[in-house]
């Protein structure tokens, strides 16, 4: 990462994540960013207000009377053509719903931070996935970072994706295991960054001297071809991140991928995680491989779109075992990324059995001796079962 | 937008052009309209008609004023409905205190 020495004009900070995400809309130039500053908000508005008063980010800070109005904001400013930004958490997420659908079905690239928090009640401000897996189905893209560098750099790489495919995404991170905690992180020159992301300039936009109704009624005869227009975009949103990504690398020397391999290439057993909780899994994954054990790791960035093919692709090598590891639950069903994977290899003419592991709901931490046990585990257990619970007080 | 002609644009007498999607392809990303509302002619809404009583009326533009579509307009001073925009809400009917507003069943 970086490389371990500071090149010119190249800035080594030691930030916390959510002040990764300010600096990363900041290095986007952002041009509208609408918040609303009370809990469960986050530093990262609190940093963004400082560099647009101090005049180090020239936008325009919008503060609102609710998320809802928040993303309303975005919504109209990115109809206009500006660049907009916000960010959020639970609760205020869930309260952006509606106009989350707004954004996506109107096209707009807003680009938003959420804090994975859990949701209420009871109040819990930890790190728990189900407030934004709750979002899947409103069109946003959704990437699930590991660690306080790929969060600044999943914020550009955002920009530069939702503007091709027209479609707002949204950069999730861990609550306080993340966002509250400080790693070195490198912020590239705004030069090369500008050039990696030139402004953003629409074809369709909200324009005074050309007048055009947006999002009028719409009848069911052309209704459904702009759904079918959606989901195609999504599919190539794939691709896109990939280009993205890997121009990303050239430039910047740092690459991620829509699924992150680690020590999976032989693995019989492979454990399916995301967010922070990957970093904890390749530790628990090396100390397995010491003891001779073919365990590997599959770490998911991007869960909208889906990357179905990726993970087909890692199974059909000769993975015999699956686990995958939810840091959320979808109440009266399962883990919402064990439904998934579930989902994406079903159709596999091999069959891979496949444990779903719920764990560390509320901000409780899993550990590396929480990881090996769900490997022991998904080894000695013959049945399935819908949900492995992991460490539930009984 | 939503209208249709052939996949070309077409101007029709009043100018404003209409465009007929053959698929998906030919459509923008998000729904937008090609012309502004004007294009809309809401009159085809209406299932009863206002009509204003000359003799009764005293031309005090209340209908003018409460008219929530902007349909009733001043010419030579007295108050003239837009058949074209009408929706034939009755605002017009209940504000008018000299009763010189008739509501008739729309004939079409």
């Amino acid at each position: 990462m970086g490389g371990g020495f500071i090149r010119r004009g190249w800035v080594k900070l030691v930030i916390t994540g959510n002040h990764a995400v300010s600096y990363g809309a900041k290095l986007a130039r952002a041009e509208v960013i609408a918040a609303y500053p009370i809990t469960p908000q986050t530093e990262v508005v609190e940093k963004l207000s400082t560099m647009v008063a101090n005049k180090e980010l020239k936008a325009k800070f919008i503060k609102v009377e609710s998320e809802h109005s928040a993303m309303a904001a975005c919504i109209g400013a990115s109809a206009v053509g500006a660049r907009s930004f916000t960010a959020t958490s639970s609760q205020g997420l869930a309260l952006m719903h509606e106009m989350l659908h707004w954004a996506a079905n109107a096209r707009l690239p807003v680009v938003m931070a959420n804090i994975n928090r859990a949701m209420g009640p009871p109040w819990n401000i930890w790190s728990d996935q189900t407030d934004s897996l709750a979002q899947r189905d409103t069109g946003w893209l959704q990437f699930y970072c590991e660690n306080n560098q790929e969060i600044l750099d999943t914020i550009i790489q955002s920009y530069k994706v939702c503007e091709k495919v027209l479609l707002p995404g949204m950069v999730v991170l861990d609550a306080f295991i993340l966002s509250h905690t400080s790693e070195p992180v490198e912020i590239p020159p705004q030069k090369l960054i500008d050039e990696y992301l030139p402004a953003y300039n629409p074809k369709y936009k909200l324009d005074v001297k050309d007048p055009h109704t947006f999002g009028g009624l719409t009848s069911p005869d052309l209704y459904y071809e702009l759904r079918y227009k959606i989901q195609n975009s999504m599919e190539d949103a794939l691709s896109e991140i990939k280009r993205a990504d890997s121009s990303f690398k050239r430039k910047f020397g740092r690459g991620y991928g829509l699924v992150e391999e680690y020590r999976a290439r032989d693995a019989d057993t492979l454990l399916i995680v995301s967010g922070s909780m990957s970093s904890t899994a390749k530790v628990a994954v090396d100390m397995m491989r010491e003891k001779g054990e073919r365990a590997g790791l599959l770490r998911i960035r991007v869960f909208r779109p889906f990357p179905k093919d990726e993970i087909r692709r890692v199974v059909r090598r000769g993975v015999k075992r699956i686990g995958v590891i939810d840091r959320n639950i979808s109440f009266g069903s399962e883990g919402i990324f064990f439904q998934e994977v579930k989902s994406a290899l079903c159709n596999e003419k091999r069959k891979v059995p496949i444990y779903g592991f719920v764990a560390g709901l509320g901000g409780r931490d899993v550990t590396v001796e929480d990881i090996i046990n769900i490997k022991k585990s998904i080894k000695s257990n013959n049945r399935l079962k819908d949900i492995i619970w992991v460490g539930v007080k009984k | 937008m939503k209208k249709s002609g052939s996949k070309r644009k077409k101007s029709n007498k009043k100018g404003i052009k209409t465009i007929i999607f053959k698929g998906h392809k030919d459509m923008p990303p998000c729904a937008i309209s090609f012309a502004n509302t004007m294009y809309n002619k809401t009159g085809k809404w209406r299932s009863i008609k206002p009509v204003i009583l000359k003799e009764k009326c005293t031309s005090c533009l209340l209908c003018w004023k409460f008219c929530p579509e902007a349909c009733v307009s001043i010419k030579n001073k007295r108050p003239v409905i837009d058949y074209e925009y009408c929706k034939g809400c009755g605002i017009c009917q209940e504000v008018c205190v000299k009763g010189a507003v008739l509501l008739e069943e729309e004939k079409k």
